[in-house]
């Protein structure tokens, strides 16, 4: 089967500083794949080399046919402009036309339960909320790949259960392809069905989510069993 | 071969012989107060040569302010070949003397020039001119600086959405307006304020291209510095009121902002 994405040599330096090193990996239409690893370990540049919103030294990123991606960041960027012009926005670059941009952005908005705050202006809106709208954003163009990079990792609890909520609603509803990033170890568990651990811009452990968590990697994968304990960082 | 002879002057003789207008603390009060006439009595000359700075100024500041931004937008986002060298030039373009941009525009207007068929020398719209060249590298250069460093921080989800360069920097300057409020209001503070450009090509021509800065410059050379004076706090006063105007629409757009983006909303419609 051929895979949907395929990374090749993936290299991204900036400036003398190499952030990514000769990356391979290959991802099938329907995984979702979690990217671990320390802080500066390459999960969100590896994440934006693959969205195509930063230019790759060398290698080279291959998707199979037209691929629509949606990304949601980790601090999501608001627009001074109501919460649903910021999702209609998407639509329209998309091409569809202004009217029909607002009337899908409505019903993104319902999808994250935030359609009572569609004329609020989204700049005003709390973290979560924010967070929110960044998936209503994402979903409204229909994804057939969502990339997330950390997308709770500022968040406080109940934010973050509203937001993983969404992405478990939308994973039980779509079989499109997830990448993301997280240093929440327990939301990996319950999202990913394969874990790929990075260290220094390195991938040093590529295994199915059961494995990782659930088999001794002393001796296979030592970093990732460190990173496991609490012994990586 | 001759010699080169350099008369001497001693500072006190100059002082005791030449009748150096000096300005005593009374004449401060003397000028607050002959300012404070001028308003009052509605003095026409005062109020035309007035109506006249802020005509020129203002049409100087919109022209410089849409060339500017649209200049300024472009080159935070673009990337090409001998971009720094452009960079370093329009920063270096900040600090261009007003009467080197007369002296160019007035080559430039003047009959053997190659814009010398318009026939705008020492009238308004060389004025206009010479203001918006003045003008124009500070609108760009913080217009590019406070479009890049957006770009930097936020470009990539723009990019994320489908958005080019061309959009993104459109976007940008949108949501970064009320700064661009303040570039303005600067921008027309540098126009309205200098004296050198427009005094060659306008000509100071009483009653035609007299502005309040050259009004000043006149007066003081003629000693009557009570009016120069006064004419100068005219000046502050005008550019006080529209920066208390600018201040109070940036104001009110932010708590609109806050409260709801209904008004907002139809601008993107």
């Amino acid at each position: 089967m051929t895979p949907q994405l395929k990374l090749q040599g993936v290299v991204v330096q900036f400036g003398q500083h190499r952030a990514l090193h000769q990356i391979d990996i290959s991802v099938h239409a329907g995984e979702r794949v979690a990217f671990v690893g320390a802080n500066g370990s390459g999960k969100s540049t590896l994440l934006r080399a693959i969205h195509g919103v930063l230019p790759v030294t060398s290698g080279h990123i291959h998707w199979h046919g037209q691929v629509q991606q949606a990304m949601v960041f980790q601090r999501p960027y608001m627009l001074r402009t109501s919460v649903r012009n910021f999702v209609a926005l998407a639509l329209w670059l998309q091409g569809n036309n202004w009217s029909t941009s607002k009337e899908k952005a409505f019903n993104a908005l319902h999808q994250v339960n935030l359609q009572d705050l569609a004329d609020r202006n989204a700049k005003t809106l709390s973290g979560g909320q924010q967070q929110r709208l960044a998936f209503a954003r994402a979903l409204a163009v229909h994804p057939q790949c969502m990339l997330l990079d950390e997308p709770t990792s500022s968040l406080d609890p109940h934010a973050k259960r509203e937001v993983e909520r969404i992405m478990q609603d939308w994973i039980a509803d779509n079989a499109t392809t997830l990448l993301f990033s997280s240093h929440n170890l327990g939301q990996v568990k319950r999202l990913a069905t394969r874990v790929v651990y990075l260290e220094s811009g390195r991938i040093l452990a590529d295994l199915p989510t059961e494995q990782f968590f659930h088999q001794p990697l002393e001796h296979s994968h030592p970093e990732a069993h460190l990173f496991l304990r609490g012994e990586r960082v | 071969m001759n010699a080169l002879v350099v008369p001497r002057y001693d500072i006190q003789e100059l002082l005791l012989f030449e009748e150096l207008p000096l300005l005593p603390m009374s004449s401060l009060i003397d000028s607050l107060f002959a300012a404070l006439e001028l308003i009052t009595q509605q003095d026409p000359m005062l109020w035309t040569v007035v109506a006249r700075s802020l005509w020129v100024s203002l049409w100087a500041t919109a022209i410089s302010s849409v060339f500017g931004i649209c200049f300024g937008a472009w080159l935070a986002v673009s990337r090409f070949d001998g971009r720094a060298v452009l960079l370093t030039l329009l920063n270096t373009l900040l600090a261009l003397p007003s009467v080197v941009v007369g002296l160019v525009v007035y080559l430039l207007l003047s009959r053997s020039g190659p814009l010398g068929h318009l026939g705008w020398l020492f009238s308004l719209k060389a004025m206009v001119l010479a203001q918006s060249v003045l003008v124009f590298p500070v609108v760009a250069a913080l217009t590019r600086q406070c479009v890049e460093d957006a770009d930097r921080l936020h470009g990539e989800q723009l990019q994320s959405l489908g958005a080019g360069s061309g959009l993104r920097s459109w976007l940008l300057v949108w949501d970064e307006r009320y700064v661009f409020l303040t570039i303005v209001i600067t921008a027309f503070g540098r126009a309205i304020s200098e004296v050198g450009a427009v005094m060659v090509v306008g000509g100071n021509i009483e009653g035609f291209t007299r502005v309040m800065t050259t009004a000043i410059a006149l007066e003081t050379s003629k000693g009557d510095l009570p009016l120069a004076l006064a004419l100068g706090l005219v000046l502050l006063a005008v550019v006080l009121v529209l920066n208390i105007g600018v201040a109070a629409v940036k104001s009110w757009c932010l708590r609109m902002d806050g409260a709801a983006s209904n008004t907002l909303q139809k601008v993107w419609v």
